[in-house]
């Protein structure tokens, strides 16, 4: 099977903070935080790539890093073949800027509650082509607002006004009106109400088969995830633990991190849930401050070998794009 | 008898922008050592009916209707019988566990002084207790870590500090709102074993408001549906799962997506919520319902048992929803 070209290529990209310790003195070194260690992947045009993991494994700053908002400390990121996004020049950062947008997981906390609607969607437009009519300006808000089902006469209200669900849908508009290739979606749907997070999934995925857009789509919800996503990769203290096609991940996980992760989701069915057996992970998140030697999941994994605090797995490739990262994976 | 009994409970708030409805007419019962599911959406009411249960509503909301605990009624107590109701006889638990427990004071201050002011214990009695129940909840080291600030715990080991507390005096009903939403699903998974567990060993009898329905399914044997301050649709957890005869429980159900098979599109309920400023007329649920009839815009439908013995509020017969 061939495939066409990816939109983005990351490799080996790596994200970390310096954390200085309190009462430490100015000429100490500062230690590091590695939120994102060595993370590669593909994504392809018209594709949905779902990011999962708990809190803290780097997922939004992995996501934030791929299009330079944090800078990476080592890595690439290329865009369509020929530009590394992490060494771009202002300009064509630009550039490469209006064809990636991104929603974010609080609907209201993203908007500006001074701008009306209107001037809220069109920002994206005016900042990246300032020249364009304002009549043409206003005509481009009204037709992405009637694409993701805002009504006409809402143009002139304020962010207040709207609903949790109603506010999202101004922010997928907003990052719309650009015609983008990528729209990243930091946690879109979290927090929603059930009800409205289903309308706000079916929006996202007529408009991705309508538009042909990239998604890369980040949840910590794995139904949610499961719904929308082609392939998936699994993050745990910024390393990547699997990289699958959706459906082969929950019916075949190779990484026992993984296995567990899907294991404790509740599934919305007495009977089914009753009867489920469950391995518990024990424990926390190990601090990544200090992360264990080797597999970082070592320390909660219940397959954990010598060999496990010794070598760090590394991430193999398969035929069928299913990849794990474990010394020992599940069969 | 049941353990707690609310029959048409309605609370109601004075506003700057006029009087809001949020409860109307709530029932439910839960019995002792039972786990009852509340479920809803933001608006519907669940939270206002636990806080008006608890004598916690602001000030400018008033609660009418009963509420009576082991045969007793405990709406609008006064301030000091309710406060030995509450934490001895019912606790709590929130959302969200950093914001509830107080960032200034030493875990072992904010679980001693329960102790020390409702069981009149000695303060090293206390402490000893307090360890006692942090091994309970599955703490671990829980002696070194009996000192240490809220902020130096995890999110998941904080829930557990907080449901520590609730037991501490072995109330005989547990109210958790949300307890699990701002966690993980790994810890979710934990903390839900540990209630379990919990209820088990204490024998305490649990409200468990979620707007989860896989939380629900594992854990509740009965579950209410709220929308809007009524009640739509009461009764056993799996009745109302694979029988669903309200169209919103319907709704509900189908509008989620499920990890254990893969669905085309999603079926959506559309619209929003209602503004409980300004409600609808009749049903709460009119506006957004395939159902819908001239009939329900004005006139809300009554809380009817059906054959089962399950409870639902919908002026179409369950036959006629196909």
């Amino acid at each position: 099977m061939t495939r066409p070209d990816p939109l983005l290529s990351v490799r080996n990209l790596k994200v970390s903070f310096d954390i200085r310790r309190k009462g430490s003195l100015p000429w100490t070194r500062p230690r590091q935080l590695k939120a994102v260690d060595g993370v590669s992947f593909d994504l392809y045009p018209g594709e949905t790539l779902g990011i999962v993991g708990e809190s803290g494994c780097g997922k939004s700053t992995l996501a934030r890093a791929v299009i330079s908002m944090i800078p990476a400390r080592g890595g690439s990121a290329v865009w369509l073949g020929d530009t590394d996004i992490l060494q771009a020049r202002p300009e064509k950062l630009r550039l490469i800027r209006r064809d990636v947008q991104m929603i974010f997981q609080d609907p209201l906390a993203s908007l500006n509650p001074r701008m009306t609607i209107r001037e809220i969607i069109a920002e994206p437009l005016i900042t990246h082509h300032p020249k364009t009519p304002k009549h043409q300006v206003t005509e481009r808000v009204r037709q992405v607002m009637d694409r993701v089902g805002l009504l006409p006469n809402q143009i002139n209200r304020y962010p207040h006004e709207f609903s949790g669900g109603q506010c999202q849908r101004i922010g997928i508009a907003r990052a719309l009106i650009l015609e983008p290739k990528l729209i990243i979606c930091d946690e879109p749907v979290s927090a929603l109400d059930v009800s409205i997070q289903a309308q706000v999934i079916n929006l996202l995925m007529d408009l991705q088969k309508e538009m042909g857009l990239s998604l890369i789509f980040i949840a910590h919800d794995l139904s949610v995830v499961r719904h929308i996503s082609t392939r998936i990769m699994v993050l745990y203290l910024g390393n990547v633990c699997e990289v699958s096609p959706a459906r082969e991940l929950y019916d075949r996980p190779l990484h026992p991190y993984t296995r567990a992760l899907i294991a404790s989701v509740p599934i919305p069915d007495p009977e089914k849930e009753r009867h489920k057996q469950t391995e518990l992970l024990e424990g926390d998140l190990p601090s990544p401050m200090d992360p264990p030697s080797g597999c970082v999941f070592r320390t909660r994994c219940p397959r954990a070998q010598p060999l496990c605090a010794e070598q760090k797995p590394r991430i193999g490739d398969s035929l069928d794009g299913h990849a794990v990262a474990c010394h020992f994976p599940l069969d | 008898m049941a353990l707690l009994e609310v029959s048409d409970l309605r609370v109601s708030f004075d506003t700057l922008d006029g009087r809001v409805d949020a409860v109307n007419g709530v029932s439910f019962s839960v019995e002792a050592g039972e786990t009852l599911g509340i479920v809803g959406e933001s608006g519907s009411g669940k939270s206002q009916t636990v806080f008006a249960l608890m004598g916690l509503l602001a000030q400018n909301g008033t609660a009418s209707g009963s509420i009576r605990y082991d045969g007793r009624e405990i709406l609008n107590l006064p301030e000091p019988e309710m406060n030995r109701i509450r934490a001895e006889q019912i606790a709590m638990i929130f959302q969200d566990p950093m914001t509830s427990l107080n960032p200034y004071l030493r875990v072992s201050r904010q679980l001693t002084e329960v102790l020390m002011h409702h069981k009149g214990m000695s303060q090293r009695d206390a402490l000893d207790e307090s360890i006692r129940m942090l091994d309970a909840v599955r703490i671990p080291e829980a002696r070194n870590r009996v000192h240490l600030y809220p902020h130096e715990f995890s999110g998941g080991m904080r829930q557990r500090v907080m449901i520590a507390m609730a037991l501490l005096c072995k109330p005989r009903l547990l109210i958790a709102d949300e307890p699990t939403t701002a966690l993980d699903v790994t810890v979710q998974a934990q903390i839900m074993d540990l209630l379990k567990d919990l209820q088990q060993e204490f024998g305490t009898a649990i409200l468990l408001i979620t707007h989860d329905l896989g939380v629900i399914a594992g854990s509740c044997r009965n579950m209410l549906v709220l929308y809007g301050g009524r009640v739509m649709e009461y009764g056993a957890t799996d009745d109302l799962f694979y029988r669903p005869s309200h169209p919103y429980t319907r709704g509900l159900l189908h509008a989620i997506p499920r990890i254990d098979h893969d669905g085309a599109q999603l079926a959506t309920i559309p619209g929003n919520p209602p503004n409980m400023l300004n409600p609808p007329p009749g049903c709460p649920f009119e506006p957004r319902c395939d159902f819908a009839t001239e009939r329900c815009r004005t006139q809300a439908p009554p809380l009817e048992a059906m054959n089962d013995g399950r409870l639902r509020a919908c002026l179409r017969a369950p036959e006629e929803l196909a």
